[in-house]
């Protein structure tokens, strides 16, 4: 079922010439073997952004353990930028603490991509966005315990 | 491998009988149609004159009613500034729709900047005009209605028969670009009553840089270009002599094949059709189910974006209206005036067969897109098996 999310907001109307050739070789092979593909049951947090009429939505669900993310599965509905972005976030976030995770950003993403063409950098943020609500979405869940390990 | 071409509405190879047909013109017989005092101006325009004959039967047309032009982009702005600017003392006011090519629309655009009003007619959810919607709008200061013949996209064939019908009655100049139609099914101007229609060479295996406009006798329009006098005034430069050749072969050559292509790739087309509707589900069609060019398909996968589809079938040529895969990042303009979802328009595919494709090709592309389409729809946040 499509989610009620409104309609796209003209937020990305820009314009320059762009094929499908600009794609690095490291898109692309993460785009057709993209890694940590699915849900993981019972995350540590969660995180969905995006919009079907804008034309990409990404779910990501980490699970962390002593305060390092320990795994991350992802869901993107959207083009090969999006999906390898996607791809590549849970590879970079694996094994990192939190703060580490917060400090990787759509640029860092796009990098280890080997770049992306720039009308398509848009399509990264999508990655970043995920990664800080899923990070948002732990440290809610988390907060009371938080609190109570530190009266403890 | 050899990337399987089915994008025939963007562009269609190069035929070679065509080729061969223009070699002479861009070798040896390289002389200006101009040129009256010596046999190589003499032999170039003997092809013209051929060429403009073989244009004008494909279409209904007389040879004179024919204008060589650099292409339909060309021909559409000649027909609808030309018109605009001939008949200003009549009126202002001009008719066009949605989901016209962007060369009749930006060129509206364009004038309505000099001060003309443009009515950019709705289309119902198939892509069609409705004709009485047409009589509706028109005013005593309407002087120009240009509705296409086939809509590149979709694939579309509009009303234009009753539109051009509407046009006479009311005594309006009716201009239709027939860059999709013609030469693949039908396209005469005395049964579609056009006044004005724009036609393109490489749309119908011809090359690329050459296009005409059919100019019913009595109208009159305004140059764009002015100069040497060429095609009676209306069109300075000397002419593209290769590619007025190459436009007129092809013309000839559809003329020929048109009946029975048309019939195998509608054949062709809906096995394809068939064959994804069996295998895939949640499969929307864009544009009308019958009223539609012989070789377009345009498709909506639920739950997958286009250009990620596009992406894994990666032996096909073929295109989207998806946002992502435009260079503007907006979606298909035509899709969302037939209120195709936002969100399904990103999910479509347009594939548009032509005179090199077979069974066999049709097979293998159900098969990869059945195959990809699982794939990514697993992948996909918004998909549940329903």
């Amino acid at each position: 079922m499509w989610l009620d999310f409104g309609r796209c907001p003209p937020c990305i109307k820009r314009c320059s010439m762009y094929n499908l050739e600009e794609y690095s070789a490291k898109v692309m092979e993460h785009y057709q073997n993209p890694r940590n593909v699915g849900e993981i049951v019972d995350p540590s947090g969660e995180g969905t952004v995006g919009n079907p009429a804008c034309g990409d939505v990404m779910k990501l669900t980490i699970k962390v353990d002593n305060g390092r993310i320990v795994d991350a599965k992802f869901k993107t509905f959207g083009c090969g930028a999006a999906i390898a972005t996607s791809s590549m976030v849970t590879e970079m976030v694996k094994g990192k603490t939190i703060e580490e995770a917060l400090k990787i950003t759509n640029k860092t993403v796009a990098e280890a991509l080997d770049g992306l063409p720039k009308i398509k950098m848009h399509c990264s943020v999508l990655a970043e966005d995920a990664l800080r609500a899923a990070i948002e979405d732990f440290r809610k869940k988390t907060a009371g315990q938080e609190k109570n390990a530190q009266n403890n | 491998m050899k990337i399987i071409y089915m994008d025939h509405n963007a562009t269609t190879p190069l035929d070679a009988e065509i080729l061969e047909a223009m070699m002479p013109y861009l070798t040896n017989k390289f002389g200006n149609p101009s040129s009256s005092t010596h046999a190589y101006g003499w032999e170039a325009r003997r092809a013209v004159d051929e060429a403009r004959s073989q244009v004008a039967e494909l279409i209904g047309a007389h040879p004179e009613e024919i204008v060589f032009t650099s292409g339909a982009t060309e021909a559409d702005n000649l027909a609808i500034k030309g018109v605009a600017h001939a008949y200003r003392d009549r009126g202002n006011h001009i008719i066009t729709s949605q989901i016209e090519h962007k060369a009749v629309l930006e060129t509206c655009k364009f004038l309505e900047k000099e001060g003309f009003k443009v009515t950019y007619l709705p289309v119902d959810r198939y892509g069609m005009v409705d004709p009485e919607k047409v009589r509706g709008t028109i005013t005593d200061r309407t002087i120009l209605i240009s509705i296409m013949f086939v809509n590149s996209e979709v694939g579309t064939i509009e009303p234009v028969e009753k539109i051009g019908e509407i046009a006479r009655e009311k005594g309006v100049l009716f201009h239709s670009d027939a860059v999709q139609g013609a030469g693949k099914i039908e396209t005469k101007v005395d049964k579609l009553k056009t006044d004005l229609l724009a036609i393109s060479g490489h749309k119908m295996y011809g090359p690329k840089g050459i296009g005409a406009l059919y100019l019913k006798k009595g109208v009159k329009i305004e140059p764009l270009l002015h100069g040497g006098g060429h095609e009676r005034g209306l069109r300075a430069g000397t002419e593209n002599v290769p590619g007025i050749v190459g436009l007129g072969k092809a013309c000839q050559k559809a003329g020929r094949v048109m009946d029975e292509e048309a019939e195998r790739l509608t054949k062709l087309r809906n096995r394809l059709y068939q064959g994804i509707m069996n295998r895939i589900k949640r499969v929307y069609l864009n544009g009308h189910p019958e009223k539609r060019l012989p070789g377009n398909l345009n498709l909506s996968f639920e739950f997958v974006e286009g250009e990620s589809l596009i992406l894994s079938v990666k032996n096909f040529a073929i295109s989207s209206g998806s946002a992502c895969t435009s260079s503007s990042l907006e979606s298909s303009y035509v899709l969302l005036a037939m209120q195709v979802p936002e969100a399904l328009s990103h999910c479509s595919l347009r594939i548009c067969l032509g005179r090199s494709n077979t069974e066999e090709e049709v097979d293998y592309l159900i098969e990869e897109l059945s195959k990809n389409v699982a794939r990514l729809r697993e992948m996909s946040p918004l998909y549940k098996e329903v």
